[in-house]
């Protein structure tokens, strides 16, 4: 009697303190980059402090789309990873929180001004250059010569062998329209998409689509972020990567706490961790070849070096602001895509 | 009538009236303060402790039917006291719901009214799931009792509940969302801004017609109808295959033909440009022995239209085959004894008989099409149809609401048209064949000019769907596929290893919890689908009520828009209080359900409008009640669509992809969510693995499911089965 008593007790006990700890330390971290990078972030950080991580992975227009619904009762508690524009629109509309983290000093220098662009609600953990990358095989197949810039890929005889996606659905697109209406001027840059669009034999729905075309022999060139060409190719395929010799634009890979967050000490701590050169030398082991945000971290030999690249100064305030974004869509869709092909 | 009354004050005193955080099934609240801390309290506790007293009203509700119970039910006053109090217990527990939020008065006009309120309260809980049920069966009992219906409290109940639920699971969410075409950025309403994003080119274009590209809502039309008809015809063949041949591999063809809807989105498509695409087995083939340069003719209108009739084929078949073989031998006997030829009999009397499964067969596969999301999505290139753009509408560079829900009315209109042209096609014409009746006789074998052709047809699509199958597997097993061609089972190990550890089997393998998840879930959602379906459809074909023709079509909403839709109102209408589960696992189940309730409720519909409704009213006559009616009579014979609804809603509960990509979380991650993110990563090998695997998995579960339904009739009824009455009653008929 007395040891069923004990033990009815001790387990009571157990229980209680098992699910009070449980509710003390928790951190539900909406991820947007690759699966086993965020596996790899959930896991660490894990490790690192012993908070119980729930990751949920999605894209990051269907995580800022599930945020935004989310909006009256937040579920999350911090956002990591995914192209800047989403983070900065969610900013926007302040569905994020404001924080400026102590780890800023050993950032580098465009983490910190897009930080400060979004006043303080989403800061820069990785960043990668805009390019495109080729199948070899396909392009020595059909005897055309190897593309080196932008101008390169308006050539007629690279007809039908230019893969985007569509800046509609996609940020990865929408970032080459902007990069190209700064690097050529919104007359230029529209007149260099209508030429592309002669040459374009698909606009795919998803950013990273084109290169993977390309990977399985689907398609000759896509343009995407150097990083995903450069995937492709450590993965096996045919893919060569290219850095356009005019200058090329670049996304900011993003990170910002919700607004009402739970769990807002946990999230800070993530917050603060995910800025560590420990935690974003992380990407290396799950090939993710972007440009870390933290000085200190370490880089792939493979990785798009972009001290190398000539990189604009892409205005993340202005065509990240919903305005612009809209207008420029807008034009792209009524001028270029209407086109004939 | 006790019976719920106990089950509301159960509900009422007892279980805990807000939702558990941890999850109710977990018990941990009864260590937790129940029954006083407030976050687990029943609703009665917490009124002694003068909190939340905007519950009291709830009492006297519940204590009302009492006084309807002293009365005789022969009393009008019975059925007005259980009319009045259910109604106002339920309409009060949801209007406290909504005014009520987790920040205190949800309308401004209730703030100015009584003033700041300084509570709140979250998602209801167990709780006031049973005191809701208790109120709305009160109020159905009532209305049964003032005579509707034959006083059948059976029927008015069944008719109620399911009333109920679809409002608070498919309207209430979808009419939520859609209302946001209207509002315009800054969250005022506007029907400009609805005309203006409606009159788009990008939507309504005719440019194809000249060389340009066409609008998403002709391309997702003309894709719809085309789907619609050839998975018809190809289903229909594989229905007379099987029924009316000597065909001697019917199982393996019924086998080949369930194999497309078990499997995961995508795979098929990557199989078609593997075999089709630039540079594709088939096409590079075609190239070297023909000198045809190979094109990307695959990207557009024909990729997707053969991935959606490989993909919906099997729907018109399982669809089919219950109404086909239901068709009455004696009838065909019949036309034949008259001197009919075997092609004039099919003709004229055969083929009409499968009137109603051939309008159920196109309307499954036409909405199928419309809402399919995976197969654009691979093989669409610059062919925009309706899903997808209103996938990208909401997750694109852009998101715009708006647009989204203006997309998916013009789908829903589509479908609402193909809906009525089915019902005007059908007309008032009866397709009962089977009547109490003994129904001697065989089917006759296909007359010969309709065999050849159904023959060489269904030969050659198994032929196609067994390649695609063989390469899918080919994929699974080697290095990278289309790359490296070295055999490897790799894949499957980090999916699915297994290690012994100190304390038992370890699941190592990356894919199990996802796997555990999905089968979990599919398991709850399937037979929950099926008997909300069959019920349904029986009240459809069984019984007349006011407002049946728009229940039915409500019960069709879910189906017809897509998942996407679906998903994100589910998000905007459940993650709020007065019903919070986003983030459990109920709101995937409750999203299976409702999303593939319709296909029993369809294929419901088909085998009963086949049964003749004398059964009913004889078992009826014989002193049985309609429940009784419907478990004993009606049940036994709709074998084939009960195994349709169940086999379809555990598959789809599996493979679904594009609502439960908003639905998932940390604990509840499905199986196509996390393939998706491996196709993503470039992981083909193990996607494809996976998929493979679940393929095996659901194969399995087919069968284990077809001998449980089947056997469920072994014993004495299986005297009354359907086969049976055809076999052996041939003396009485």
């Amino acid at each position: 009697m007395n040891t069923i008593n004990k033990t009815v007790v001790a387990l009571v006990t157990a229980l209680a303190a098992s699910t009070s700890m449980a509710s003390a330390a928790k951190l539900t971290f909406y991820c947007s980059a690759q699966e086993d990078w965020c596996q790899s972030m959930a896991r660490g950080f894990e490790e690192a402090t012993g908070i119980d991580v729930n990751m949920t992975r999605k894209s990051s227009g269907e995580t800022f789309a599930q945020i935004k619904a989310e909006g009256a009762n937040p579920k999350g508690d911090v956002w990591w990873g995914g192209t800047g524009d989403p983070h900065l629109q969610a900013a926007e509309e302040g569905l994020t929180e404001p924080y400026v983290s102590p780890m800023r000093g050993e950032l580098n220098d465009w983490a910190i001004s897009q930080a400060q662009s979004a006043g303080d609600k989403t800061i820069g953990i990785y960043s990668g250059a805009l390019g495109y990358g080729y199948n070899e095989d396909l392009l020595k197949a059909a005897g055309l010569p190897e593309p080196k810039c932008w101008k390169d890929l308006t050539k007629p005889e690279y007809k039908g062998h230019v893969q985007m996606a569509n800046p509609n659905s996609s940020g990865t697109a929408y970032t080459t329209l902007a990069t190209m209406v700064q690097l050529f001027g919104e007359e230029g840059g529209f007149d260099y998409m209508k030429a592309l669009h002669k040459n374009i034999n698909q606009y795919t729905k998803s950013g990273s689509a084109p290169i993977k075309a390309a990977g399985r022999g689907e398609n000759t060139i896509g343009i995407v972020f150097m990083h995903d060409a450069v995937k492709q190719a450590v993965s096996g395929f045919p893919i060569k990567v290219v850095a356009p010799c005019e200058g090329t634009g670049y996304e900011i890979g993003s990170m910002s706490i919700i607004k009402g967050a739970r769990h807002m000490d946990e999230a800070k701590q993530f917050y603060d961790w995910a800025l560590t050169h420990d935690a974003q030398s992380r990407a290396l082991d799950v090939k993710a070849y972007q440009v870390p945000s933290n000085k200190a971290a370490k880089t792939s030999p493979s990785a798009p070096d972009l001290s190398s690249i000539k990189l604009i100064d892409y205005d993340f305030s202005k065509y990240g602001s919903s305005a612009e974004r809209k207008r420029l869509l807008k034009k792209w869709d009524d001028e270029v895509s209407t086109l004939p092909q | 009538m006790l019976l719920w009354l106990i089950v509301g004050w159960v509900g009422f005193c007892l279980v805990p009236w807000y939702g558990v955080e941890d999850g109710f099934f977990s018990f941990v609240w009864l260590f937790e303060g129940y029954p006083f801390d407030s976050d687990y309290a029943p609703a009665l506790f917490l009124l002694f402790q003068g909190e939340k007293t905007w519950l009291l009203p709830l009492v006297l509700f519940l204590l009302g039917p009492l006084q309807a119970m002293a009365k005789p039910r022969s009393d009008p006053a019975h059925a007005r006291l259980l009319i009045i109090y259910g109604a106002l217990g339920f309409g009060w527990l949801i209007a406290q719901g909504f005014a009520i939020g987790i920040s205190g008065w949800q309308f401004g006009w209730l703030e100015s009214l009584f003033g700041p309120l300084g509570d709140r309260q979250f998602g209801m809980g167990y709780g006031a799931m049973l005191v809701a049920s208790a109120f709305l069966f009160v109020f159905t009992q009532g209305i049964a009792a003032r005579g509707a219906v034959n006083g059948d409290i059976f029927v008015v109940g069944a008719i109620g509940f399911i009333i109920a639920i679809v409002t608070v699971f498919v309207f209430y969410p979808i009419l939520s969302m859609l209302s946001s075409a209207f509002i315009t950025q800054d969250n005022a309403y506007s029907i400009s801004v609805f005309f203006e994003k409606f009159t788009d080119k990008r939507l309504w274009g005719l440019a194809c017609l000249s060389g340009g590209r066409c609008g998403a809502a002709w391309n997702s039309l003309v894709l719809a109808i085309l789907v619609g008809a050839l998975t018809t015809i190809l289903g229909l063949i594989f229905a007379l295959v099987v029924t009316r041949t000597g065909f001697r591999f019917k199982r393996g063809l019924r086998a080949m033909t369930v194999l497309p809807i078990i499997t995961p989105p995508f795979v098929i498509g990557l199989a078609i440009i593997l075999l089709f695409g630039l540079s594709g087995s088939v096409t590079q083939f075609v190239a070297d022995v023909f000198g045809i340069a190979p094109t990307r003719w695959i990207y557009g209108m024909p990729g997707v239209l053969i991935a959606q009739i490989l993909a919906f084929t099997p729907i018109a078949f399982l669809v089919l085959i219950g109404v086909v073989e239901g068709v009455s031998p004696s009838m065909e006997e019949a036309a034949q004894t008259l001197r009919a030829s075997k092609w004039d009999t099919f003709r004229t009397v055969s083929l009409p008989l499968m009137r109603p499964g051939i309008a159920n067969a196109f309307l499954l596969g036409f909405i199928e099409s419309m809402a399919d999301f995976g197969n654009p999505l691979v093989l669409g290139g610059n062919f925009d149809v309706l899903s997808t753009e209103i996938f990208f509408a909401i997750v694109g560079a852009q998101y715009d609401q708006g647009r989204a829900a203006i997309l998916a009315l013009v789908l829903l209109a589509f479908t609402l048209a193909a809906f009525y042209a089915q019902r005007f096609w059908l007309g008032k014409k009866s397709y009962t064949t089977m009547t109490g009746k003994g129904d001697s006789g065989v089917h006759p074998h296909l007359p010969k000019r309709l065999a050849i052709p159904v023959f060489a047809i269904a030969g050659v699509w198994t032929i196609f769907t067994a390649t695609i199958y063989v390469m899918i597997f080919y994929g699974s097993v080697v290095e990278l596929w289309g790359v490296n061609n070295a055999l490897t089972f790799k894949h499957y190990l980090t999916a699915f290893s297994l290690k012994m550890g100190e304390n038992g089997l370890l699941w190592t393998g990356s894919a199990w919890d996802s796997f555990w998840t999905t089968l979990q879930i599919a398991a709850i959602s399937a037979p929950l689908t099926a008997a909300v379906g069959l019920v349904t459809a029986y009240l459809l074909t069984r019984q007349k009520f006011a407002g049946k023709n728009a229940f039915e079509f409500g019960t069709m909403l879910s189906f017809a828009i897509p998942g996407t839709v679906i998903g994100v109102s589910y998000i905007l209408a459940f993650n709020v209080p007065p019903i919070e589960i986003t983030g459990t696992g109920i709101i995937l189940v409750v999203s299976f359900i409702f999303r593939n309730m319709p296909v029993g409720v369809r294929a419901g519909i088909a085998s009963m409008s086949q049964l003749d409704k004398s059964l009913d009213e004889s078992s009826l006559t014989l002193g049985a009640n309609s429940w009784q009616t419907f478990l004993h009579v009606i049940l036994p014979l709709l074998k084939p669509a009960i195994l349709a609804a169940l086999v379809y809603s555990f598959v789809r509960a599996m493979t679904a992809i594009s609502a439960v990509i908003f639905l998932v979380s940390a604990e509840y991650n499905m199986a196509t969510s996390y393939i998706i993110g491996r196709v993503e990563n470039n992981d083909y090998g193990l996607a494809i693995a996976y998929s493979t695997t679940l393929i095996m998995v659901m194969l399995a579960a087919v069968g284990l499911l077809q001998i449980l339904v089947g056997r469920t009739n072994v014993g004495r009824r299986l005297d009354q089965s359907r086969t049976n009455v055809t076999a052996h009653t041939k003396p009485i008929g």
